[in-house]
């Protein structure tokens, strides 16, 4: 029996499968990480077109401390994904404290992620970038750092939000392994983008 | 429910694409560093910005384990899409050749 009809209650004969033979939950979740994978893709787009249509777009990106807190905050974020991996197998054995204990780890390291960009970010506006202006050149360069990288931190934010609501729910009973798994697509979803953001905003940008 | 044995090999998988996709952050780390800049940097760097994204996608996000209908109806339209978003380059440097 697919994991779909569970939830009908097993009355496969009077409803249709469900297409993919996934819950329509994680059908949705999906459909919804491809509308985003979209979106940063049009952003990431639309910055390329400006750095590209620029004469003078800043390379402000130092190796310290800048690189070096991109490859501290990659390290971080990956592992996530690999915490949040195990979150959902253990969901899934049915497992709460593990799952609890993975769950919480992947929401840390999801926080400390948080942290170190704005930590970035503080470094950039205290060197004067602004939206519309910087010290360096375009002054387009901070509209479409924040944005991109605002973006992807808002996201970030959300899932440990999102996860903390799961993580309660599931605790408690009142929410399946289904959900932890859900959520967990979230968040590899995010760690994928920011494998995209990383090289495109900045390692085509470092200081020489 | 997986037996033991099942969740050993599963954790070693997971512990395998996990240090290969850090090694693939690494590899583009070297890249921005040494041998590359311009165009030949942007296009090694995002050749392994989607073998990374591939490996989460199929691995972390266990696509390859769903049925080949859901990929079939996620990935080549999201491709396709992104792909065309393309068409924006030749006004990107007709815009950058208009420069005074």
């Amino acid at each position: 029996m697919s994991e779909s009809n569970l939830s009908t209650g097993g009355h496969a004969a009077a409803m249709e499968e469900s297409p993919y033979a996934i819950p329509s939950r994680k059908l949705t979740m999906w459909l919804f990480l491809i509308s985003d994978a979209v979106t940063f893709g049009a952003i990431l787009f639309a910055y390329g077109y400006l750095r590209t249509a620029s004469t003078d777009w800043p390379e402000p990106f130092k190796f310290n401390p800048s690189i070096m807190n991109v490859m501290i905050m990659t390290f971080i974020l990956i592992t996530s994904s690999l915490t949040m991996l195990l979150a959902v197998d253990a969901s899934k054995a049915g497992d709460k404290p593990k799952t609890m204990r993975w769950l919480g780890l992947t929401m840390l390291l999801g926080a400390i992620f948080a942290a170190l960009h704005i930590r970035e970010w503080m470094g950039l506006i205290h060197e004067g970038v602004r939206l519309f202006q910087n010290p360096w050149g375009a002054p387009l360069f901070g509209a479409t750092f924040f944005s991109i990288t605002g973006l992807h931190l808002l996201h970030v934010i959300s899932g440990i939000v999102a996860l903390s609501v799961i993580a309660r729910g599931f605790a408690r009973g009142s929410l399946s392994a289904g959900h932890v798994e859900s959520v967990g697509l979230y968040w590899h979803f995010v760690d994928v983008v920011w494998m995209f953001v990383v090289p495109l905003v900045y390692l085509v940008n470092i200081a020489r | 429910m997986t037996t033991a044995g099942q969740s050993k090999s599963q954790l070693k998988r997971y512990l395998m694409i996990y240090f290969f996709i850090l090694a693939l952050s690494a590899v583009q780390f070297f890249f921005a560093y040494h041998h590359a800049e311009g165009a030949q940097l942007l296009a090694r760097l995002l050749a392994v910005a989607f073998i990374q994204a591939a490996l989460g996608v199929m691995y972390f996000m266990h696509l390859a384990e769903e049925r080949r209908s859901l990929f079939l109806t996620l990935i080549p339209a999201t491709i396709f899409v992104l792909l065309m978003m393309n068409m924006i380059w030749s006004d990107s440097f007709r815009l950058l050749h208009m420069r005074p």
